[in-house]
């Protein structure tokens, strides 16, 4: 169970946001919104433990997550603007890296199966993701989430710069996720198609 | 839920690391090349009379060394940062400074290493022979982690900043003048004939406590980055 | 003391009590440097061996002095802020580095204007000089990595973090450049070996420090209203700004 309690927070000279308190329960996503500039990745970040807010606290298990630090993070995935994976590597390599980093399975043929899932073909999926389109390097740092056994995970914008089918993709892999009783904390511009009772909003104004 | 042990999680940082060196072999030749053409401006610069470039060994092998090192500072973290690896590697559950340690390590493998396996023959140009041949050797072998372990933290506190080179520099050089000390007063006190091993000490201890608590340091600098 | 110390903590009521402390400290600066200046220069024998000269010592050593203790001070104030995230703490090592950097640059200064009539150099490689130069350098690097940073609490935050690693290096820089000094021997000149004392002269010295001490305070009081100032024009200062004073600031 996840909770934000009174929290705070602003960027250098902006105060974002002040006094939100929420809670993610297993099973749900919570769709952060809000207008370009209004606070929704530094919202994320502080779910991370990257930034510090400037007040509230932020509980898993109802335990600070300031105190349990590593116990912490090793319960979340973490997809944020930036890919997180490397322009030399092959989609494979990146992969394999990330799932051993993260202590998932990595061997070779579940991390093709994982690439496959999020859409992308076969024939790119040993070359230098250097060559590859902005949509298809976000799609393999979305193919984490097919390798992820975490319960939480913190999404920034993911379905920026993917297609129709990859959004699909990305749709279903979330559903399943929620049915296992995971959650879900995505900031977003757009509309998710999830079953309603499983989404809760929240609309970050300034 | 799955958790990597921290051994695992220092060798994927590590492999990853020399991975990305080993598609960008060049990063290697260049910390070379730099050394053996600095080392032998000096020279030019200077004179070839053999005594007094054996006099000026020490000190400029070391120098050039240590600006090799300065200058590969900038690739230790910039490139993890811009692609968002580096807050990746924040969020794995293991301590950042064991983490911090792999990655200065593989940064070492990469442009510290290759410094310390041609300084020999650098030191032959200079005329330094025999006994203080292998103390130059050691010494930087001793002496280039150190100094990679101490600039990470230059490098992490000043990650994404206008003009970092520049600043990196003012930064560490202060930091670096002990192991420069040390390490160049290694190879002038075999020269002199009283031994090595006092500097050479000196240039362990500041080994161990760069490692107790630079990548510490370094940890904390990454965190403050990253806000 | 019946006074409640913590109402101060907060830089809008420091403000003003630090503008009421400012004369008094600098009054007896300016009192103390006058008195340790007429002891050093007028009262203190003449030296023995080199002459009216040496009396530079009388500004070089205290100077150098308080270079060293500003830099454990404001090394002390930048980790008091990253234990605590208090602001305040970060402010005031803000404030000293400016005056630390100065006293090392006059310790420098005078160092050479004493080295060049007693060994005929403007500049020695001694133990104690080159320390201080390389303490300078430490000094000029936490201002400018300040400098360079634009975001306020990045900029606190890192700039602190490098003052504690450099207090760290200090004494590590002073054993180094001590056993440099005795490696390379023909380095006889050491402005350690400085004159005997007499009484007058440990007198004006102490007193020349005390003074000095009185300056910085009053210069580091100055400075910190400035930083308060400064800051105090941003908007997000305290959870107590509304979101309507952030638009009426703009």
């Amino acid at each position: 169970m996840f909770q934000t309690v009174s929290l705070s927070g602003s960027r250098g000279e902006r105060q974002l946001f002040s006094d939100i308190s929420v809670t993610v329960k297993p099973g749900t996503l919570l769709a952060v919104m809000g207008a370009n500039g209004s606070g929704k990745t530094s919202f994320l970040r502080m779910l991370c433990g990257l930034l510090l807010p400037d007040g509230g606290a932020i509980l898993w298990q109802e335990k600070d997550i300031r105190q349990l630090k590593e116990l912490y993070t090793a319960q979340l995935t973490y997809i944020g603007h930036l890919n997180g994976i490397k322009d030399e590597l092959t989609p494979v390599e990146n992969l394999k890296v990330s799932a051993w980093l993260a202590g998932d399975e990595s061997s070779g043929a579940i991390v093709q199966k994982a690439l496959e899932a999020v859409g992308l073909e076969q024939s790119v999926h040993r070359l230098p993701t250097r060559v590859l389109s902005q949509g298809q390097k976000r799609r393999v740092a979305l193919a984490r989430l097919w390798l992820s056994t975490r319960p939480l995970w913190l999404l920034d914008e993911p379905f920026a710069s993917l297609d129709v089918a990859a959004t699909s993709y990305l749709t279903q892999r979330l559903q399943s996720h929620l049915s296992n009783g995971g959650m879900v904390v995505v900031a977003t511009h757009q509309e998710i198609a999830l079953p309603t009772d499983s989404v809760q909003h929240l609309r970050l104004a300034r | 839920m799955s958790q990597p042990s921290m051994s695992e999680a220092l060798r994927g940082v590590v492999r990853r690391d020399l991975l990305l060196a080993m598609r960008h072999r060049s990063d290697v030749a260049m910390s070379v090349f730099f050394v053996v053409i600095v080392a032998s401006l000096f020279p030019l610069g200077v004179g070839p009379e053999p005594a007094v470039l054996r006099m000026i060994a020490s000190g400029v092998l070391w120098v050039t060394a240590l600006l090799a090192c300065l200058l590969s500072l900038g690739r230790l973290f910039t490139a993890d940062y811009l692609d968002g690896v580096l807050e990746q590697t924040l969020l794995i559950p293991q301590p950042l400074a064991v983490l911090v340690v792999g990655k200065v390590f593989a940064h070492w493998v990469i442009s510290g290493l290759p410094v310390v396996l041609l300084s020999p023959l650098l030191g032959l140009q200079f005329g330094l022979g025999g006994d203080s041949l292998g103390v130059l050797t050691l010494s930087l072998l001793l002496g280039t982690p150190t100094l990679s372990m101490i600039g990470a933290i230059g490098a992490a506190l000043t990650l994404g900043l206008r003009g970092s080179g520049l600043l990196v520099a003012l930064l560490v050089l202060p930091l670096f003048v002990p192991v420069l000390i040390f390490g160049a007063g290694a190879v002038t006190s075999s020269l002199a004939g009283i031994g090595s091993e006092a500097n050479l000490s000196l240039l362990g201890a500041c080994f161990l406590l760069s490692l107790a608590f630079a990548p510490w340091a370094t940890a904390v600098a990454l965190r403050i980055a990253l806000e | 003391m019946g006074i409640n110390w913590f109402k101060y903590s907060s830089p809008q009521a420091f403000h003003p009590l630090a503008g009421r402390m400012i004369p008094w400290f600098s009054a007896a600066a300016l009192a103390l440097i006058g008195i340790g200046l007429y002891i050093g220069f007028f009262v203190a024998p003449t030296d023995f061996q080199q002459g009216d000269a040496y009396r530079i010592i009388f500004v070089h050593v205290p100077a150098a002095w308080m270079s060293m203790f500003l830099y454990v001070i404001m090394a002390a104030w930048a980790g008091l802020g990253l234990g605590l995230n208090a602001r305040p703490s970060f402010m005031m090592a803000q404030a000293i580095a400016p005056t630390g950097a100065m006293f090392t640059f006059l310790a420098l200064l005078t160092g050479a204007m004493w080295g060049k009539p007693t060994w005929g150099a403007w500049w020695v490689w001694d133990a104690r000089l080159t320390s201080e130069l390389i303490l300078l350098f430490q000094y000029i690097g936490i201002i400018l990595l300040r400098a360079s940073i634009d975001d306020l609490r990045r900029a606190d935050r890192a700039s602190a973090v490098f003052a504690l690693v450099g207090v760290v290096n200090v004494p590590i820089i002073y054993f180094s450049v001590r056993w440099w000094n005795t490696l390379h021997q023909g380095a006889s000149v050491s402005m350690t070996a400085s004159p005997k004392m007499a009484a007058t002269m440990v007198t004006a010295m102490l007193v020349m420090t005390l003074g000095f001490w009185m300056y910085s305070i009053a210069v580091t009081l100055a400075r910190v209203r400035c930083v308060i100032a400064e800051r105090e024009r941003q908007p997000s200062w305290g959870k107590n700004s509304s979101i309507q004073e952030v638009a009426e600031a703009r």
